[in-house]
């Protein structure tokens, strides 16, 4: 029922102020009670009524007052003297003490203690009780148990629309913080509420990310400044560069000039190693390779366009993808490209033709990470399509170890910088696998599954002990791994330095043996050229070579198909014994590939 | 014979002092100066008394026969008796001397 009140009010008066007045009191609404109502209810009976009979009690906090300390030692004054005898004086003390000294008691409780007080005084003076044995001896830990890993934590992008962590570097000391670049690497998937961030997390708060970095454009790739903790390059998606000071706030300092950044996404940054700690280089898929000094980001200091021919012609440059620099060979660097090779540059060259010194080639697809062993320089890891080799300097040809073609791409890897023959690659998949080539060649030698989606940056830390992984949903994960991959074994390095000779050795008599077959056709082919100088077999057209390579495919993919076709029999009989009756196709199929994709058959 | 007991302790390897304290911790006798033989007295005659009654709450039958404290620089030995204790100050052997 609306409860109306009306006046009218002449227009002449609007806006005067209000005249109150007395007015005696007016019923306005009376509503009496409705018993018709009360057909809407029901009593209630009986009535459920809780009650206790206690004390009121209300809670008071009281804070007594600290009371203070004070340490202070105390000095003892001789006393428990009997009440006759004055322990001032010496003669009394005296013949207190010679009456007590005649007491039979005293006498054989005396000895009594004596005796046992010897054995102990012997006792010490025979062994040290307290000895440590085997203190020389280093503490030969054993691997305890299994290798593992576990996920101490999960930092997840706050941002509504997630985006991929690209990157991540951890602070240089102390490793407490870590930074992570996101940013959305899927070509025009950024929406317009995609948020521009990245940020630094600390590593005991997951709830929030303990600064914000925020960049013109996402940024694809983070570091932190090894010689100076505040200070943070990163590279993004629209090609320019910019430097953080975490002094100064979530802005960059500054940003490098567009017109002379990179055109493509600036996949990867580093620091270099200079007096002044302000020099670091980037590379980006446009082919180029610049080189910054942040104090003056206007322009690169210098170029390098990796051009194969050595013309610098920028149309035929290869796009880069990660780049390798080891401080302790500050004149040489190396990029990984697109096309799946390896260029390893030379710095100080003179002229742009002799920068590029020679390629390594062995890869199908671009090469996502690329890092000179920290134990044996000589030695790089590359990661790659659904490989990661491990290549000798020596060696151009071919790498002189690879793991086995995994089902899903590899995107990420590096080494342990904790133990020479550790490292660690992720996959699309989300699994990040931990190799020790010591212990295991042909698979990992741990291998977790961090998450669902596809994990795309990996980063260990210094001690080796924690390594982030970052994800495609923008969830970077921190994982701390067991001691026993974490810490040096005896031997270790020996035998690593054996493993990548012997490794270096086949792959050099290889590649004699190659040269030397090659030689060998040429020569006989020249002869037979000389021969039948006439003869001229039309070559191939394009066409019947591409014909005849896929009848090869073929054939090879039905030979796999026959052979797994008489494998599943063999697995049908086996269980069928097994089991003491037939089994239907079906769970054939079922249990076979579980058994396929259990390891043993790559 | 007693006093061929004590004399055989003062001389061992080692042996810094030897203090006799009654239950009242008056030092009875010494071979201490005497500002160190109070001190030593009387802190550890407390000492001994806590520690025997910890023994004897965790366990009533149980009691106190010797208290070794073993520090940096020597090894204190008490023996308790009713009335009396013996208190010997060790440095327990020369090898072991602070590392």
């Amino acid at each position: 029922m609306e409860i109306v009140y009306v006046y009218t009010k002449k227009r002449s008066e609007f806006g005067r102020q209000c005249n109150f007045s007395d007015k005696p009191a007016e019923l306005h609404v009376d509503i009496l009670p409705d018993p018709s109502l009360t057909d809407n209810f029901i009593d209630r009976d009986p009535c459920d009524v809780a009650i206790q009979c206690t004390q009121e009690m209300s809670e008071h906090e009281v804070n007594t007052e600290r009371f203070d300390c004070e340490p202070c030692g105390i000095n003892h004054v001789e006393g428990g003297w009997p009440k006759d005898v004055n322990s001032q004086e010496m003669e009394q003390t005296i013949r207190y003490r010679k009456k007590v000294e005649k007491d039979e008691n005293y006498v054989n409780t005396l000895m009594q203690l004596g005796s046992h007080m010897e054995h102990c005084i012997r006792q010490n003076n025979t062994i040290d009780i307290y000895q440590e044995y085997f203190e020389e001896e280093e503490i030969v830990e054993e691997m305890e148990g299994q290798p593992s890993a576990k996920t101490v934590n999960v930092f997840r992008d706050p941002n509504e629309v997630k985006r991929t962590a690209t990157s991540l570097s951890w602070h240089p000391d102390g490793s407490c913080k870590l930074a992570v670049a996101y940013s959305s690497m899927e070509f025009q998937k950024v929406t317009k509420d995609m948020s521009y961030d990245s940020y630094i997390w600390d590593l005991e708060n997951t709830n929030k990310p303990e600064m914000t970095l925020k960049p013109v454009s996402p940024l694809v790739c983070l570091e932190y400044n090894p010689k100076d903790s505040h200070i943070l390059i990163g590279g993004s998606y629209n090609g320019q560069i910019a430097y953080w000071d975490t002094r100064k706030g979530s802005q960059p300092v500054e940003m490098s000039a567009v017109e002379h950044s990179h055109r493509d996404p600036v996949y990867k940054v580093i620091w270099l190693q200079s007096k002044t700690g302000t020099d670091s280089f980037s590379a980006s898929t446009d082919g180029q390779v610049l080189w910054w000094d942040i104090r003056k980001m206007s322009e690169p200091t210098e170029r390098l366009v990796l051009d194969p021919s050595k013309k610098g012609n920028l149309d035929n440059a290869l796009g880069a993808f990660s780049l390798e620099f080891e401080t302790t060979m500050p004149t040489k660097f190396m990029v990984g490209t697109e096309q799946g090779v390896v260029v390893s540059c030379n710095r100080k060259a003179k002229t742009p033709a002799e920068k590029i010194v020679c390629t390594y080639s062995g890869h199908y697809g671009p090469i996502y990470a690329l890092q000179r062993n920290p134990f044996f320089p000589k030695n790089f890891l590359t990661v790659a399509d659904w490989t990661a080799r491990i290549w000798s300097e020596d060696i151009r040809d071919s790498s002189i170890m690879w793991t086995k073609y995994h089902m899903a791409y590899l995107s990420d890897g590096c080494w342990s910088p904790a133990r020479p023959s550790v490292f660690f690659t992720v996959k699309m998949d989300g699994t990040l696998d931990i190799w020790d080539f010591l212990f295991k060649q042909n698979d990992p030698t741990l291998s977790l599954k961090v998450c669902d989606e596809a994990l795309y940056s990996l980063r260990v830390q210094d001690n080796g002990r924690f390594l982030g992984c970052g994800s495609q949903l923008g969830t970077a994960t921190l994982l701390e791994i067991s001691s026993g991959l974490c810490t040096l074994q005896k031997n270790e390095k020996a035998l690593a330095t054996a493993m990548f000779e012997r490794e270096t050795k086949r792959e050099k008599i290889l590649e004699a043996c190659h040269r030397e077959m090659r030689l060998k056709e040429r020569s006989r082919s020249e002869q037979s050229k000389e021969d039948e100088a006439k003869d001229g077999e039309a070559e191939e057209s394009a066409e019947e070579l591409v014909a005849c390579a896929e009848r090869e495919f073929y054939e090879v993919v039905e030979a796999e198909m026959k052979k797994r076709g008489k494998d599943d029999k063999k697995e049908k009989e086996k269980y069928e014994r097994k089991l003491g009756k037939t089994v239907s196709n079906e769970n054939i199929f079922m249990f076979t590939d579980y058994l396929n994709t259990s390891s043993q058959e790559f | 014979m007693l006093e061929e007991t004590l004399k055989r302790i003062q001389a061992h390897k080692g042996v810094i002092g030897t203090i006799v304290v009654n239950a009242e911790g008056i030092p009875i006798r010494t071979t201490l100066d005497s500002s160190t033989t109070v001190q030593y007295a009387g802190l550890l005659h407390q000492l001994t008394m806590k520690a025997r009654s910890t023994v004897r709450d965790i366990d009533p039958q149980n009691d106190l026969t010797f208290l070794r404290i073993r520090s940096k620089k020597h090894e204190i030995m008490v023996a308790p008796d009713k009335e009396y204790l013996l208190i010997v100050i060790q440095n327990p052997s020369e090898y072991l001397l602070p590392q």
